[in-house]
């Protein structure tokens, strides 16, 4: 028995015709069509491609909630064993109608998708999380290696294979790292990029630097006198303890405590749970790290208005970005809740 | 951390922290360097009395931080 | 400079009359070995064997270190712990090669980490092929952790020196030669190789996070350059209780795959300089210091490239990314290895700073990634340390005893000088 397959091309690859046909509504096509015929061919009797849906670029963008539902439903009775659209090349609709067919299926039906596109296709930023894009050249010239990749990529998927690295795989990677057990230790790999990049070879970097995001700043306080302060800390300071448990690192939650009777962090009452610092100074007096007895004595000097009842802690180590947000995001919303004019940040 | 509670608060945030790289690629926008990682508002090695001007010192120029006007990303050095 | 590697062979390991090796088998003689390592600071100390393969976890773990001693050239071993301070790296060494002093006992809890002797976690460290012979200690009561920690490092030092004295006579299986002539006589020999460096920094951050060269902790050093026999040879020490995942454990120093593989080019494709360690500092003064520093040595011996190590993550990415650029600056180009945090789900940033000079990256793994280890029949060391470990949590430890936990909690498993096979890529 072989696998069953599933292909969606748009009215151009279908022999529908080109733009003045874009509005071409979802249909079903037995067995393959277009490059669907070369897929079939690579595929050999491993696998069959059962049917083609043939849709117009200009439908899919214009209708995309009722296109996404029509496909959705065509697949639905089928029961595919993999799911395949395009290639799309650099063809910006058909690129998106591609990546989005792909990642509704695999979210709904738990069926594998893939799809193949031009790394500047508007489609790979939007769904390369959610499905597999293989990186083809930019117009249907690449045609032929980017179904050769498709198919080899496909039928892995079908199988449950273990997957490679995305470079060797040959798709545009879904922004996830992962650890792999290498032909060769680190040091060995490193010395061979030194002496390549020495000699002014091509080398592959393991890891591109990123890019980070920024902000505009936001207003400054005005009016210092009147303006609440809050004190939030990614330096791990808890009451001793630790009643809500904060991880010591990898933090997956923050907390907050009622500060508004004290002047002061006594090593008594507070520790650091922090598990990337020597925490020796902080178990002393915790206020190098939260100042707590300073911004007292600011407050009744008044320099500024009042600090926030609240202290807002957690372990800022091996932390994920996507949890620093998020804790950000809820800290963010309470405090603007609570009128707060301006925050103070300590990181260890 | 820094960056999200200023985007939806939309209120001034002044990080006191030691790695002053770290704080620019994390997106804070006005930043205070900090004395050292296990004691960024102190400096306990110094005595008591001289860990509190620091801190005071430290305390008070986040303050100024959080008054200022400023455009892009600041490093608050006095 | 001449250095004769004598390794002896350990396959196996037990308890014996007397310490030797006999056909590939080390036997200890506890009592003795007990004697050597006996310290007023500790309450309680005892030995236990663990061989590869076995059904057993060893928790908390502090260091790890290679059974050697000084045949000729110089007494004892680890000048300036104990040995008298000799130049490492000339002469003849004994190596019991296949054995492994582990010290274990809590001193700072949740950043030690394990080592599973067989299962899952066993592929990720490098101490579940090697026999080890594991000190196991309680300190008195009310005794300060910093003094907690020297003893308990000293101890494993004597342990280690011990083993392999009493087995000073056995003959070699191998004797491995690495030899090097000044940087000027090599550089005439081979005027047309590159010159490459080797930066190897190290956490340099605080009583429990250190770094020892010849008997000094390098906190408040500058950064300076070892001949690599030096480093192959016991002149550099861990005095590290944190990162278990990514510290240089005292064997990983005497085994250093850079060092070791840059001099297996050398004169062949390259010209191995030297080894400049770089102390990773808690200010960001000291960060920058160490790494101009490190790079003006580099242009001073007219490098042409440099293999630059980390050592744990977080703020040391710091002090990689300046070293990086400050070298790239000097017209010298760089490759750096580096762990990555990419999350539990790899889709956070890798790095908490990065720099565009850095373009050449080896990645030694993300610390993050989940890992299930299964149930192990012993427990050498304290089981309770399980649900404290860095990279677990409350939940980490399963009723069956098997533990879902990050990878970083595995001892040496992203070891950032290249050691492992581990690597990330994006998938």
């Amino acid at each position: 028995m072989s696998y069953r397959v599933v292909c969606y091309i748009n009215q151009f690859y279908g022999g529908k015709g080109g733009e003045e046909v874009a509005d071409f509504k979802p249909e079903l096509v037995e067995g393959p069509v277009g490059p669907g015929l070369e897929l079939q061919k690579l595929f050999g009797d491993e696998a069959r491609v059962i049917g083609t849906i043939i849709c117009g670029d200009g439908y899919y963008a214009e209708h995309i909630e009722k296109a996404r539902a029509e496909c959705l439903k065509i697949v639905e009775d089928l029961k595919p064993d993999l799911f395949v659209a395009g290639p799309a090349f650099n063809a910006g609709r058909y690129g998106v109608a591609c990546g989005d067919i792909c990642a509704a299926i695999t979210q709904s039906l738990d069926i594998p998708s893939l799809t193949g596109m031009f790394p500047e296709n508007p489609g790979v930023e939007l769904y390369r999380a959610q499905t597999f894009i293989v990186k083809t050249e930019g117009s249907a010239r690449g045609m032929k290696q980017a179904l050769t990749s498709m198919a080899r990529l496909g039928l892995k998927l079908i199988k449950g294979e273990l997957l490679g690295p995305a470079y060797e795989e040959g798709y545009i990677h879904r922004g996830i790292r992962k650890n792999f057990f290498k032909d060769k230790r680190g040091s060995l790999r490193a010395i061979d990029i030194l002496l390549q990049k020495i000699a002014g070879q091509e080398f592959r970097t393991e890891y591109e630097m990123p890019t980070f995001k920024k902000i505009p700043p936001a207003p400054p306080i005005k009016d210092i006198k009147h303006a609440t302060i809050a004190l939030v800390t990614s330096g791990g300071i808890v009451p001793r303890g630790n009643p809500d448990r904060l991880r010591v690192s990898s933090a997956e939650s923050y907390a907050k405590y009622d500060i508004s009777g004290l002047d002061d962090l006594t090593p008594d009452e507070f520790e650091s749970i922090h598990g990337g610092y020597d925490r020796m100074w902080a178990n002393l007096d915790p206020d190098v790290v939260v100042p707590l007895d300073v911004m007292r004595e600011l407050e009744r000097e008044g320099v500024f208005g009042k600090l926030h009842p609240y202290l807002y802690t957690t372990t800022g180590t091996g932390t994920s970005v996507a949890n620093a947000e998020r804790f950000g995001q809820e800290i963010g919303r309470e405090l603007k809740e609570a009128g707060v004019d301006g925050v103070i940040l300590t990181s260890t | 951390m820094t960056r999200e509670i200023e985007r939806v608060a939309q209120i001034p945030v002044a990080q006191i922290a030691t790695i002053v790289p770290i704080m620019l690629t994390v997106g804070a926008n006005r930043i205070v360097p900090g004395v050292a990682i296990p004691h960024p508002v102190g400096n306990p090695e110094a005595g008591p009395e001289e860990d509190k001007k620091t801190r005071r010192k430290l305390v008070l120029r986040a303050l100024k931080a959080l008054q200022a006007d400023i455009s892009e990303q600041t490093i608050f050095e006095s | 400079m001449q250095l004769k590697l004598h390794k002896v062979k350990v396959r196996d390991v037990r308890w014996g009359d007397v310490t030797k090796v006999q056909e590939g088998v080390l036997y200890v003689d506890k009592a003795s070995a007990l004697e050597a390592v006996k310290d007023d600071a500790f309450a309680k100390v005892d030995l236990e064997l663990a061989r590869p393969g076995e059904s057993i976890r060893i928790i908390p773990v502090k260091d790890c270190i290679q059974p050697r001693v000084k045949l000729s050239g110089g007494k004892e071993y680890f000048p300036g712990f104990c040995a008298p301070l000799q130049r490492a790296g000339d002469g003849a060494t004994l190596v019991l090669d296949g054995a492994a002093v582990v010290t274990c006992g809590s001193i700072v809890a949740f950043q030690e980490g394990f080592i599973d002797m067989s299962g899952q976690g066993a592929r990720y460290t490098p101490f579940s092929e090697t026999n080890n012979v594991v000190l196991v200690v309680e300190p008195t009561d009310g005794l300060d952790k910093h003094k907690y920690e020297a003893a308990l490092r000293i101890a494993g030092l004597k342990l280690a020196t011990y083993l392999a004295k009493a087995c000073m006579d056995t003959k070699a299986d191998e004797v491995a030669t690495f030899e090097k002539g000044s940087i000027a006589e090599e550089s005439a020999k081979f005027p047309g190789l590159p010159k490459i460096l080797y930066v190897c920094m190290s956490i340099a951050q605080g009583l429990l996070h250190d770094t020892y060269v010849y008997g000094t902790d390098v906190k408040m050093s500058f950064p300076f350059l070892l001949h690599p026999n030096e480093v192959l040879d016991g002149a550099v020490v861990s005095g590290n209780c944190v990162s278990a995942c990514d510290k240089n454990t005292t064997y990983h120093h005497v085994n250093n795959p850079v060092v070791r593989d840059l001099y297996e080019r050398h004169g062949k494709d390259l010209n191995f300089l030297g080894v400049v360690i770089s102390p990773e500092s808690t200010v960001l003064a000291g960060k920058e210091r160490n790494a101009r520093m490190s790079a003006a040595i580099g242009a001073d011996l007219g490098a042409n490239g440099a293999v630059i190590t980390e050592e744990g993550y977080g703020n040391p990415d710091t002090d990689l990314c300046l070293t990086a650029k400050y070298f790239e600056e000097a017209g010298i180009r760089t490759v750096v290895i580096s762990d990555e945090a990419a999350g539990t789900d790899g889709k956070s940033q890798s790095l908490a700073d990065a720099t565009p000079e850095m373009n050449a990256f080896v990645s030694t793994g993300n610390v993050n990634e989940m890992i299930v280890v299964p149930p192990m029949q012993k427990v050498i060391g304290d089981p309770k340390a399980i649900a404290l470990l860095s990279g677990g949590s409350a939940e980490s430890l399963w009723e069956d005893g098997s533990m879902y936990v990050e990878l970083q909690s595995v001892i040496g498993s992203t070891v950032e000088i290249g050691y492992s096979q581990v690597g990330c890529e994006w998938v």
